[in-house]
């Protein structure tokens, strides 16, 4: 009989049981509805606490719809292991999208724009997809990450030097997001517009992540061609979250458009790409939280150093050193001091006691 | 007609020739043993029917189809199940959450996102674990399994996808000589619904568990023989004398 193999057939070895006790405490250790909890109630609280202060209310909107971008990211890096760098591409083409259907054919309905938006974001990330994604072989990181970024790259160029699309100035006063008759300014409205969007997406987003389709992305970020051996079509899999990631993009692009009321070249390009990953990274990947305490933080961080008169000239220096710190001393971001690995990655299964 | 048609297989990695001409007949419902000295083509052949590499030239028809340019995930899905030499469970999904993705990799992406098969797969997720003694260890990570119970969590995972060959690739490396009995008594039961390709080192393991044996010499097929026949080999006992 075997004696030290594991607990089923005798006692286990001292390091396995420590590590298996830990394991276990860290299993049992929920932190993240938590934390979702309290980042709800401050949201609720955010226009009516800043009901004086409408540039502060329209800050927050704008944290808000750039959190959308932030978990369209977090969805192909943090649940799926697709490291984009092309985000911005989806947010800036669905943001151009609605402008020119507003300029052209004065039209700027909720129900008609933002799926449209969205259908904007989810073809063209298809399309990308399609080319970066579902080749013969499996593509690299490597290859996808830059595949994105020259998407990207090559689309800001692009809509630099269209005239149509007002060039290297972009698209300017916007027509105003309607329902009915009624038109969305910046203010409160548009706050619980964006924010009501933003928790259907995040709650599409958590409930993908706690599915059994969760688990392949899981275990797809881990051991790709592990899953193909288990007769997984691991590419058609990321296909098909880089879709859904470009179709959220397309509906923060959307709103962004109506609520800044322009939307230009930089909108789409690798600036706005590589700051989504950063929101991302910096929050804590693969929480769909994280990525918005990362959003809000680098926001309110660069209104606040812009703000101030003894550094105004070097803030983006300033909050460069402050997130390349906090990147290369806290790589799973500000939630990694919180939540465990077992609770970022999840857990699928029945587990005993423990819910 | 056998389960497993290999006809003059090759594969070359540059200049080293790692199968030269492989031919084996595996028939359905035995554990067909590949033994042979290190580098005689072993892995790379089960990794080649597996589909981890692709022959260079050759055929390889399993269960009617030929399966030679068929990739991993389409030769999964028709019934072949590889267990990997060096073990490869996902070590930061628990033990539960390894088995669960091999059983429900057949379900649909709709039945997948609406979690519609989590409750009916528990049974046969548990069952497994149960064989594979590994219940008590179902909710620690993967990764904190000892070495033997990781590569019980690797044939249970291989099992779950309830294949018509499973290929296993050294499954006793680093157990002791008691987990390396309790691994023959788990394969045991297996025979009546599967056939089995097992690559091993340890030659009194095989020769308990294996009915057939195909011994492999420098990417060739030295010989082949119910495990008598072989042990009688002139040809093997000079090979595994001079060169083992």
């Amino acid at each position: 009989m075997l004696t030290d193999a594991g607990p089923g057939l005798g006692a286990a070895p001292a390091r396995t049981r420590i590590a298996r006790q830990a394991g276990r405490s860290q299993a049992f250790r929920r932190v993240l509805p938590f934390v979702e909890a309290a980042a709800l109630v401050v949201a609720l609280a955010v226009p009516i606490v800043l009901s004086e202060r409408t540039d502060l209310v329209t800050l927050a909107t704008n944290v808000l719809i750039l959190s959308l971008l932030a978990i369209s990211f977090d969805l192909c890096w943090g649940l799926s292991g697709i490291m984009s760098f092309g985000q911005a591409l989806f947010f800036g083409v669905a943001g151009y999208a609605i402008a020119l259907v507003g300029r052209d054919l004065e039209f700027s309905q909720l129900w008609g724009t933002l799926p449209l938006a969205m259908l904007v974001g989810l073809l063209l990330a298809g399309l990308f997809a399609a080319f970066l994604l579902l080749g013969r072989k499996p593509p690299t990181s490597i290859f996808v990450a830059l595949g994105t970024l020259t998407g990207s790259y090559a689309a800001e160029r692009l809509v630099s030097g269209w005239q149509y699309v007002g060039a290297g100035n972009g698209l300017s006063s916007v027509k105003l997001l309607q329902f009915g008759s009624y038109e969305f300014v910046e203010g409160a409205a548009f706050y619980f517009l964006a924010l009501a969007l933003l928790l259907l997406v995040y709650a599409g987003a958590r409930f993908l992540k706690r599915s059994q389709l969760g688990l392949v992305l899981a275990g797809m970020r881990q051991n790709e061609e592990r899953l193909a051996f288990f007769g997984y079509r691991v590419q058609l899999f990321k296909a098909l979250v880089f879709s859904l990631a470009g179709m959220v993009a397309g509906l923060g692009g959307a709103l962004y458009s109506y609520h800044q009321g322009f939307i230009g070249p930089g909108n789409m390009g690798p600036g706005l790409s590589t700051t989504a990953v950063l929101y991302c990274l910096l929050g804590g990947s693969g929480t769909l939280i994280g990525p918005v305490i990362g959003t809000v933080t680098v926001e309110v961080l660069s209104y606040v150093l812009s703000d101030i008169d003894a550094i105004k000239q070097f803030w983006p220096v300033i909050l460069g050193l402050v997130l390349l710190t906090v990147v290369m001393f806290q790589p799973k971001g500000i939630l990694g001091m919180l939540v465990s690995d077992r609770e970022r990655i999840g857990s699928y299964g029945r587990r005993r006691g423990g819910r | 007609m056998a389960l497993l048609q290999i006809r003059g297989v090759c594969k070359t990695f540059r200049t080293l020739r790692a199968l030269d001409g492989v031919d084996i007949d595996v028939e359905a419902g035995t554990f067909h043993g590949l033994i042979g000295p290190n580098g005689s083509g072993k892995s790379t052949l089960l990794k080649a029917i597996a589909g981890a590499h692709f022959a260079d030239t050759g055929t390889i028809v399993f269960d009617g189809h030929d399966i030679t340019r068929v990739t991993p995930y389409e030769r999964a899905r028709a019934g072949l199940s590889l267990k990997f030499q060096i073990t490869a469970v996902l070590s930061e999904l628990s033990v539960y959450d390894n088995v669960l993705l091999a059983t429900q990799s057949s379900e649909s992406l709709t039945r997948l996102l609406l979690s519609s098969s989590r409750r009916a797969l528990d049974g046969e997720v548990s069952g497994l674990l149960e064989r594979f003694r590994l219940i008590d260890r179902a909710d620690d990570l993967a990764g904190e399994l000892s070495h033997g119970e990781q590569q019980w969590l690797e044939i249970a995972m291989a099992l779950a996808l309830k294949p018509k060959l499973l290929l296993l690739d050294e499954p006793t490396g680093g157990m002791s000589p008691e987990e390396r009995h309790v691994t023959g008594k788990l394969l045991e039961p297996i025979k009546a619904h599967c056939t089995l390709i097992i690559v091993e080192h340890d030659l009194h393991f095989i020769r308990d568990i294996c009915d057939q044996l195909t011994v492999l010499d420098q990417g060739k097929v030295l010989d082949q023989g119910d495990v008598e026949a072989i042990q009688r080999s002139t040809k093997v006992q000079q090979v595994f004398t001079t060169r083992v």
